[in-house]
């Protein structure tokens, strides 16, 4: 299953006591569940959930030309960003494909911290580096083996972190981060994540790791539940959330995924990818990302071919599976252009056509 | 670890299979291979009255993450389904020997021709 040199988060033993079903994922020796993946998605969705991933990037900016190195090399608007504050963007290349999705923090006004998916922190890294080579003052370092990464989500994640922490939670706002401490360890708290709830991801040091778990663990009793990789793909794909390497690949511009908010044209200077997004941008794109639910119980999974009714291909599923939530089938999916008002669109689910609804994205929004 | 009860039969592809009782096998699929799933979300079956083969696929087991096929260790006519399970399959998990049971065929096959409990525990715990 695993290879032999994939690599440990700091949690592996506490993984291993668990009882965790482990997977390989991104290079690296993940939970995908605990016990079931659905009751791990309920706890997320109702009470809370703590997920291990420190095998996220955590690559570091730093300098008085940093926030201008990132203006060069993503296609956000950081450098007017605020200290601690995050922003949801992109790294693309000349061509505009999607080299990965990211969020940055502004940790202090020269101190970005860029969060880079496991599989392509190496990309960045060495794309960081590439393109802030023309600012003198400004310094990329690769810090993602020194950082564990927790996040809390979830209706009470807030509750049980605040027995944990002095730190005024209840003013952090949606997308930003403080310095605190956690159960008296040193930590980054942000008010981020990829579950469609409320909660918070906590970067602290990698020998820190078990305990900030452990203290979390204690401080939720019931109310908290670990939970895998398997409920985090459930959960985000219910918040109609991108998962690098489905919805996102360097053959995707930010305008197919229907994230051209994120291209900021408007700010000063040359960016990689400028030109290419620029010609893009009042362009339809030659495919929009929509959602389906089936009608019936198959699940659309990932490469399947959306057909119209007489069987012709005009689309394909990047990421499915069965809506705790919803309890019928999810996907989304990149739909011709053409097809996208369609409402007579199935998925051929190993043959056979099943119907299937195009609905707006996401499945699921919280109430509060 | 999965259990691997001593009284049945089981395949290759991880499912089991009762003594014949007046010629008629029970079938389901193992606790390794529900746990391997993982919440088994949907079940499709054969309806009763089809023909199944040995070997051959006649189901389908969706979880949150994978499909895999339901095949038939024996050949024969499909007596009866568990149509609780077609239902919540829920039970395919919690209980795959019991509750989670699949469907009943009427059989010539001798299903002590297929792996026993011993040769079935040695093939998971070399997956």
């Amino acid at each position: 299953m695993s290879t032999p040199d994939a690599k440990r988060t700091p949690l592996h033993e506490v993984h291993a006591e668990l009882g965790a079903m482990i997977t390989e994922f991104a290079g690296y020796l993940m939970p995908l569940r605990y016990g079931s993946e659905s009751a791990e998605h309920q706890a997320v969705r109702t009470s809370a959930g703590l997920f291990d991933l420190s095998h996220m990037g955590e690559i570091f900016v730093t300098g008085p030309q940093a926030g201008a190195a990132l203006d060069h090399a993503l296609i956000g608007h950081l450098s007017v960003l605020g200290v601690g504050r995050a922003r949801y963007t992109m790294i693309v290349n000349s061509a505009g494909g999607v080299l990965d999705d990211l969020i940055v923090y502004r940790l202090a006004p020269e101190t970005y911290m860029v969060v880079a998916n496991a599989a392509n922190a190496a990309t960045v890294r060495a794309e960081l580096t590439e393109r802030s080579a023309g600012f003198e003052k400004a310094a990329v370092d690769d810090r993602s083996a020194a950082y564990a990464l927790i996040a809390v989500q979830g209706p009470k994640a807030q509750a049980v972190l605040a027995k944990l922490t002095d730190a005024a939670l209840a003013d952090l706002k949606y997308y930003a981060i403080l310095p605190g401490k956690v159960a008296g360890i040193d930590a980054l708290i942000a008010r981020t994540g990829y579950t469609g709830e409320d909660g918070f991801e906590l970067f602290v040091g990698a020998g820190d790791a078990v305990a900030v778990w452990n203290a979390v663990t204690e401080a939720g009793g019931e109310d908290l539940r670990p939970a895998g990789l398997s409920a985090r793909d459930t959960l985000r794909l219910e918040a109609g959330m991108p998962l690098y390497g489905n919805e996102l690949t360097a053959e995707t511009t930010p305008y197919d995924a229907g994230l051209g908010r994120t291209v900021k044209l408007d700010k000063a200077g040359d960016f990689v990818g400028r030109a290419a997004l620029a010609a893009l941008a009042d362009t339809p794109p030659g495919r929009t990302l929509v959602g389906l639910v089936g009608r019936g119980r198959r699940v659309p999974r990932h490469g399947y071919d959306v057909v119209t009714p007489d069987g012709t291909p005009c689309g394909v599923v990047t990421s499915g599976a069965p809506s705790p939530t919803l309890g019928r089938p999810i996907a989304m999916a990149y739909i011709d252009a053409g097809h996208a008002d369609d409402t007579d669109l199935a998925v051929d689910i190993r043959g056979k056509h099943e119907p299937v609804d195009k609905v707006a994205l996401p499945f699921y929004r919280r109430t509060s | 670890m999965s259990t691997v009860p001593e009284t049945l039969y089981y395949t290759q592809e991880h499912e089991w299979v009762t003594e014949p009782s007046d010629g008629v096998v029970t079938v389901g699929i193992t606790a390794h291979a529900a746990d391997a799933l993982g919440d088994i979300v949907y079940v499709s079956l054969p309806q009763e009255g089809a023909s199944v083969e040995a070997g051959e696929p006649c189901g389908e087991a969706e979880s949150t993450k994978s499909v895999s096929d339901v095949y038939s260790p024996v050949t024969g006519e499909v007596v009866a389904v568990n149509s609780a399970v077609e239902e919540d399959p829920a039970a395919i998990n919690s209980d795959p020997y019991g509750e989670g049971w699949l469907f009943r065929v009427r059989t010539d096959d001798d299903p002590a021709d297929l792996l026993d409990a011993q040769a079935y525990s040695k093939l998971i715990e070399e997956a």
